[in-house]
């Protein structure tokens, strides 16, 4: 284990504090929805996106049909075919079972952490990536397994007062803030947010999708520009 | 809901996420992408995070979908804390923080 992988286990270990008690949740939420103990973690270990997992397994217990559940889980997951495409040009030369378990485990925080250090440092050779990608889902992903199990067998509620609805939106907040490091990111921020709010009523996450793609568009643009001497 | 469609559900939105996942990174590999298609993706993560957020701060679903007050300080601490001091763990701390003290004191 070298110097890059415990650089990105350093990285990763905050969310430790988010992970564990949201994976609770699950636990909890899939044991009161009906799901046994095996069913729960195979959900866990399969699908490792926390809130797909959530919607799905919502609109199942609401009465919806199957597909309808399976449609709104991949429609949330979508972004991640973003995140896909932007680790590509770091870490696409890696062999082709490295690049499946990488996919495998691309959750937020980890991909967040990790693109953030390509970005500061984008010579770094691909074996340091990779370390330092999985160093930074190591803290995070089996603590999402063990806290499921550990939610779906204790099934105690965590009491309301904790709030742990808003550690999601912070935690999204603390993963992308620290990038808004330009005008071209900030603008895309802005974007992102604008969009993503006007178009809130259209169904499965397509609002999200084409604030993604508008904001994409605006950073990259602003970013040509102020290239261009004026 | 029978163990059946939990299954199905299961099974077919695991391999889903996993192909989405998978995307990219497993059908391009090493090819080099165009130079404004890499300009496109560095903004991924400020393209999809601000957009996934803003209606779970504008809308909480803990307060019935109304703006509250106290998540809104919070999130606009984190914001501010993550991006003066680049501190993911400040961010998450302070915006918690934020939140505890204004449930406490704003009710």
């Amino acid at each position: 284990m070298g110097s890059a992988y415990w650089q990105g286990f350093r990285a990763g270990a905050p969310f430790i504090l988010v992970v564990g008690p949201f994976a609770l949740l699950f636990g909890v939420v899939a044991t009161e929805a009906g799901l046994d103990i095996v069913q729960t973690m195979a959900m866990t270990i399969l699908v490792i996106a926390g809130a797909a997992q959530f919607a799905s397994l919502q609109l199942l217990v609401d009465g919806a049909p199957v597909f309808i559940a399976l449609l709104t889980g991949l429609a949330i997951n979508m972004r991640m075919a973003m995140y896909s495409a932007s680790l590509t040009p770091h870490l696409g030369k890696a062999a082709l079972w490295k690049r499946a378990i990488v996919s495998y485990f691309m959750l937020d925080q980890g991909y967040a952490v990790a693109v953030a250090e390509y970005e500061n440092n984008p010579a770094r050779p691909l074996p340091d990536k990779l370390a330092f990608y999985f160093g930074a889902i190591s803290p995070i992903a089996p603590l999402w397994y063990i806290f499921t199990y550990v939610g779906a067998v204790a099934g105690k509620a965590i009491p309301p007062e904790f709030a742990l609805d808003f550690a999601v939106p912070i935690t999204f907040i603390a993963l992308f803030a620290p990038a808004l490091r330009s005008l071209p990111h900030i603008a895309a921020g802005f974007t992102s947010v604008l969009v993503a709010l006007a178009l809130a009523w259209v169904p499965y996450n397509g609002g999200l999708m084409v604030a993604a793609i508008l904001a994409m568009i605006t950073g990259a643009a602003i970013e040509k520009r102020m290239e261009k001497p004026a | 809901m029978s163990d059946t469609t939990v299954w199905i559900l299961i099974i077919t939105l695991g391999i889903g996420t996993f192909l989405i996942r998978f995307s990219f990174l497993g059908l391009l590999g090493g090819r080099q992408l165009p130079e404004w298609l890499i300009r496109h993706l560095r903004y991924v993560p400020v393209a999809v995070m601000p957009g996934l957020v803003a209606p779970l701060v504008a809308w909480p679903a803990a307060t019935g979908g109304s703006l509250d007050p106290a998540r809104g300080m919070a999130a606009l601490a984190a914001l501010a804390i993550g991006a003066w001091f680049r501190s993911v763990l400040g961010a998450i701390f302070g915006g918690m923080a934020v939140l505890y003290l204004g449930q406490y004191f704003l009710g």
